[in-house]
């Protein structure tokens, strides 16, 4: 019982308390330079989410036998060999993808969000919960490189989920959706700046849903003692 | 019985925002009946068509934020940078573009940042800035004076093309762009950045009829017109002369060298001056109490920065006019340049340790 208690925070804490995305802001360059379209978004998402789980499970395995001095380096070559073996997955299976990410694939090693993860937390837990944090925190920026990808692509494109086919094969083909037809782009939008205006805004949303949440709650009396003066003399 | 005494001074002068934003809305009147003498009705609609939409979203934003609409709605900021942002646009570019900026202006660049006296980028310019890099074909859709278009149009004509994109008898943009020997013209800038890549030297290339008799034909009035508004505010103390005055002196500077060491590559120093939206940027935009310099020497160096940057980005930069580029780069600088620049406190060193 006290075990899913601990999973259920994991999520909450992944998924939405702690969403790397959007409050740790962490691996914001490749969050903001990918998320041009959903497809793209959700491929290097769904690359994120894998190395997250895996560079996690490792590192928790070996966390008995890897010296304090030197436990970064060792995190980092771990994170380095399974994005390559991401990078070589999708080089072979999605390859539309593989070329549209370009040098972001690669650089998901210095993504300070796995490596955050890496040190933080598998480093010093068993590896159940360990790969199931690097789950989580992997969906919740995911979540958003996707949240973000879409906004931008409706405005920029008027379109969801264009190219999907690249990522997902040629059946998705039939996910485009023309929500809008525009005369001409909107070019912020797929440009960088529009990426940091929209995650700007995308922040601004989950603050005040937070402000909401919080004023709904109970208030919880603050318990303190009164002390009463008393004087007898006058 | 209690006697209020008050301290000194005793005489007042209430300068409120409001009275200060209509006098620099008032001063842009010359400039723009030049630029409806040249050009037409375009940017008038434009301008009106910017206010409304920058009172609505203000408005909104105001009522969002639980402030007090009346007096902030209407203390003139708002329909200052609708205006300043009226008169940038292209006079025929789609009625979409300008509301979109305007939202852009006020919603984001304004408010967003804790509305007026808040904001570190001048709204007018950010959104210009943003509209010429989104909309890259809308907004440099130019019109010619209306001395050298073949196709009369009138104010019927200009708002058909703006709300539908050609006139009511047909014609799209482009045909209005049309000379009268059936070749597009652009703003005089920009003819000349083409025909020196290409090659022509200045002097060649300023035998196309855009640039008319003196410097550009057109822009030279709207110029004088927004120098006049200038002259006006400084006259009246509404703005401070240092900024404009090393803005235009600084332009002055670096163009008369580059024009000096290879006249054939680099047009006059008073083509500098009277094209494109150099009066409007050294009057109106630089001189943004809220987003410049504070101190007199502070706004010497940003105005200096500015007048370097125009002259940069016009002559190597890939588009053909700066000043919107260059307030929004010194608008970053200026906190550093007030770090610099802050003024020595009464009976302090110079060197404090």
């Amino acid at each position: 019982m006290k075990l899913n208690e601990e999973y259920k925070e994991l999520a909450w804490q992944g998924l939405w308390k702690n969403n790397p995305g959007l409050v740790q802001l962490l691996g914001l360059c490749p969050l903001l330079a990918v998320t041009s379209t959903v497809a793209n978004a959700l491929g290097l998402g769904l690359a994120t989410l894998l190395v997250l789980v895996c560079s996690n499970a490792t590192v928790s395995a070996i966390r008995q036998w890897v010296p304090k001095e030197i436990r970064i380096p060792i995190f980092v070559l771990i994170i380095a060999a399974f994005v390559t073996c991401v990078q070589l997955l999708m080089n072979a299976y999605t390859y539309g993808i593989y070329q549209s990410l370009g040098i972001f694939l690669p650089l998901i090693v210095t993504n300070c969000a796995i490596i955050g993860r890496a040190e933080a937390y598998a480093s010093k837990n068993p590896i159940k919960q360990a790969s199931f944090d690097g789950l989580m925190m992997g969906i919740g920026f995911a979540a958003v490189l996707v949240v973000l990808g879409a906004m931008r692509e409706v405005l920029g494109q008027g379109t969801l989920f264009d190219g999907a086919h690249l990522l997902l094969g040629e059946w998705a083909k039939t996910l485009r959706i023309e929500v809008l037809t525009l005369d001409s782009q909107f070019l912020l939008a797929i440009l960088p700046p529009g990426a940091f205006i929209a995650m700007g805004l995308l922040i601004a949303v989950k603050n005040a849903i937070d402000d909401r949440a919080a004023k709904h709650q109970p208030q919880v009396e603050e318990q303190s003692i009164e002390r009463v003066r008393v004087n007898f003399e006058s | 019985m209690a006697f209020w005494i008050a301290s000194s001074p005793h005489n007042h002068i209430q300068s409120q925002t409001s009275a200060l934003m209509r006098l620099v809305i008032l001063a842009t009147i010359p400039g723009i009946i030049a630029q409806w003498y040249f050009f037409g009705w375009g940017n008038i609609i434009h301008i009106s068509l910017a206010v409304v939409t920058a009172l609505l979203s203000e408005f909104l934003v105001l009522s969002l934020r639980n402030k007090p609409i009346k007096t902030e709605l209407f203390d003139g900021s708002a329909i200052l940078t609708a205006i300043l942002l009226g008169i940038c646009m292209p006079a025929i570019a789609p009625w979409w573009v300008t509301v979109i900026g305007a939202i852009f202006a006020i919603v984001i660049v304004k408010q967003l940042y804790g509305g007026l006296g808040h904001n570190p980028f001048n709204p007018a310019m950010a959104a210009y800035v943003m509209l010429l890099i989104s909309f890259p074909v809308e907004m440099t859709t130019w019109l010619p004076p209306l001395q050298l278009v073949s196709i009369e149009y009138t104010f019927a004509d200009t708002l058909w093309m703006i709300f539908t994109d050609s006139t009511s008898l047909g014609y799209s943009a482009e045909q209005l762009r049309t000379h009268i020997d059936g070749y597009t013209m652009a703003t005089p800038l920009d003819t000349l950045k083409t025909s020196i890549t290409t090659g022509l030297t200045v002097t060649e290339s300023i035998s196309s009829p855009v640039f008319g008799n003196y410097f550009a034909l057109g822009w030279e009035w709207i110029n004088l017109g927004f120098l006049i508004g200038g002259l006006f505010l400084l006259a009246k103390g509404a703005i401070h002369w240092a900024a404009p005055f090393s803005f235009l002196a600084s332009l002055f500077v670096c163009s008369l060298i580059a024009h000096l060491i290879s006249p054939d590559l680099n047009p006059s120093t008073m083509f500098y001056w009277m094209s494109g939206a150099t009066m409007l940027g050294a009057f109106f935009i630089l001189t943004d109490p809220v987003s410049g310099a504070t101190s007199v020497k502070g706004r010497l160096v940003f105005g200096a920065l500015a007048g370097l940057l125009v002259f940069v980005i016009r002559n190597f930069g890939g588009y053909p006019d700066a000043v919107a580029f260059a307030v929004l780069l010194c608008n970053m600088a200026a906190p550093l340049i007030d770090v610099y620049t802050r003024p020595r406190t009464f009976g302090h060193n110079v060197e404090m340790k």
